[in-house]
């Protein structure tokens, strides 16, 4: 169900970016705003570090530093920062790939913010199942609380046929199987868990068990990367939202014969591309989003 | 007369002999040969009658990889020095894509081809 303009985007000027209030099926829109477990964070995603396409993005290596610039010019700096997933373009050599994950890293160690969470996407990690993401960034699904919030890491792209896989799900349904079904959830990861667009590879093969293990939860929010631009889906009462990348945009779903990169506008610069802030109010029972371009 | 008998169960044979592989012949599916190879399908346009069965038989030239034809809800691995079967009947006419839906490098997202069913 594609969710409905005027519910679900309260567009809005404000410094810049779109803000638009993603509140969770069943949960209180009321609240007292300002407590003392409202906080944000921000999404980033698809940076693709090694991309070499100067028709695509002649400022490849600018790009995610601007970024970074970006985010650490917020009024206000976030709780924590994640990624999620495609740090690196990908390559065939190993070397290659770990000195583009070192560089990454590197850069990214410029954000004011040190609470920082990575993700893999298939270019970080199907070619090695995850080896050389693991030897940088650690566990490539994992879960994490931050006031009164869960928050689950998924990866459903070591697996180079883009599934989950049996063990990673039974982990997630006992991770899941500890909360209460009002418990307020966030699911990180790579590509969309609903079929998207399957004709242009967007989905996840065993995405459906994944959604099925969620839907006994009432408050659950999906944010993801993977198609370069924002696109914000239900399934059910479940909320899905993607990212804008950090590199090249991509067409609308199944808006066009192939899916291939929007080219660069020298009349209009990073147009597509951006980060979001993910304000979390009412103690995590309501999202309000807001898009940052990275253009003039 | 036992003459005529005979001639009558042998004809009774054949026609049923005839039957038979008429209903095989109708039923057997068109081979299709699709080779995968970082990052193409060869051939990349494969034209098909609606309602005829066809079997894919799919071999890839070096990694592993995939068919996936979503429209239609069928795919199969394609697994290096293996040939790989797999069978469709396609049952709507039109343009479909078809992709490997087993990330293959850099490239993998332009893997795709088309069906056309007429």
């Amino acid at each position: 169900m594609t969710i409905d303009r005027r519910t679900f985007l309260q567009l809005a000027a404000l410094g810049g970016g779109a803000v638009f209030a993603s509140s969770l099926a069943g949960a209180a829109t009321g609240g007292a705003a300002g407590g003392d477990d409202d906080f944000y964070f921000v999404q980033l995603s698809d940076t693709h570090w090694g991309f070499d396409g100067p028709k695509i993005n002649p400022d490849a290596r600018g790009t995610l530093p601007k970024a970074i610039d970006a985010v650490n010019a917020l009024p206000r700096q976030p709780d924590f920062v994640v990624f999620t997933g495609d740090l690196t373009h990908t390559t065939d050599n190993p070397i290659e790939r770990r000195k583009r994950m070192a560089e990454f890293r590197e850069i990214v160690s410029r954000l004011k913010v040190k609470d920082v969470r990575f993700m893999p996407g298939e270019h970080d990690a199907s070619l090695d199942h995850g080896k050389a993401f693991g030897e940088f960034f650690g566990d490539t699904h994992y879960v994490f609380t931050h006031k009164g919030v869960t928050f689950i890491a998924l990866d459903n792209v070591s697996d180079p046929a883009a599934r989950i896989g049996d063990e990673q799900l039974a982990w997630f349904a006992g991770e899941l199987s500890r909360l209460p079904k009002d418990a307020r959830i966030v699911v990180l990861t790579h590509r969309p868990l609903f079929d998207l667009a399957p004709q242009w590879d967007w989905a996840t093969r065993d995405g459906a068990q994944a959604i099925d293990l969620l839907m006994p939860y009432r408050n659950v929010t999906v944010f993801y990367g993977h198609i370069h631009q924002e696109n914000h889906r239900m399934t059910g009462h479940i909320a899905h939202h993607s990212a804008k990348s950090l590199i090249f945009p991509l067409p609308a779903p199944m808006s066009q014969p192939k899916r291939e990169p929007v080219p660069w506008d020298p009349q209009a610069p990073y147009r597509g591309l951006g980060f979001r802030e993910v304000d979390a109010e009412d103690r995590g029972e309501r999202f309000e989003l807001k898009e940052h371009g990275l253009g003039a | 007369m036992r003459a005529q008998r005979r001639k009558f169960v042998l004809a009774s044979a054949l026609a049923t002999f005839a039957a038979a592989t008429g209903a095989l012949a109708v039923a057997k599916p068109r081979v299709v040969k699709v080779v995968a190879k970082r990052f193409v399908f060869t051939p990349a346009t494969i034209k098909l009658a609606k309602g005829e069965p066809v079997v894919f038989e799919l071999t890839t030239q070096d990694v592993f990889m995939g068919m996936n034809i979503p429209d239609f809800g069928v795919r199969s691995d394609i697994v290096p020095g293996k040939t790989m079967k797999l069978a469709l009947t396609p049952d709507k006419a039109g343009t479909f894509i078809f992709l490997c839906d087993v990330f293959c490098g850099d490239g993998h997202e332009g893997m795709s081809g088309t069906l056309v069913v007429t």
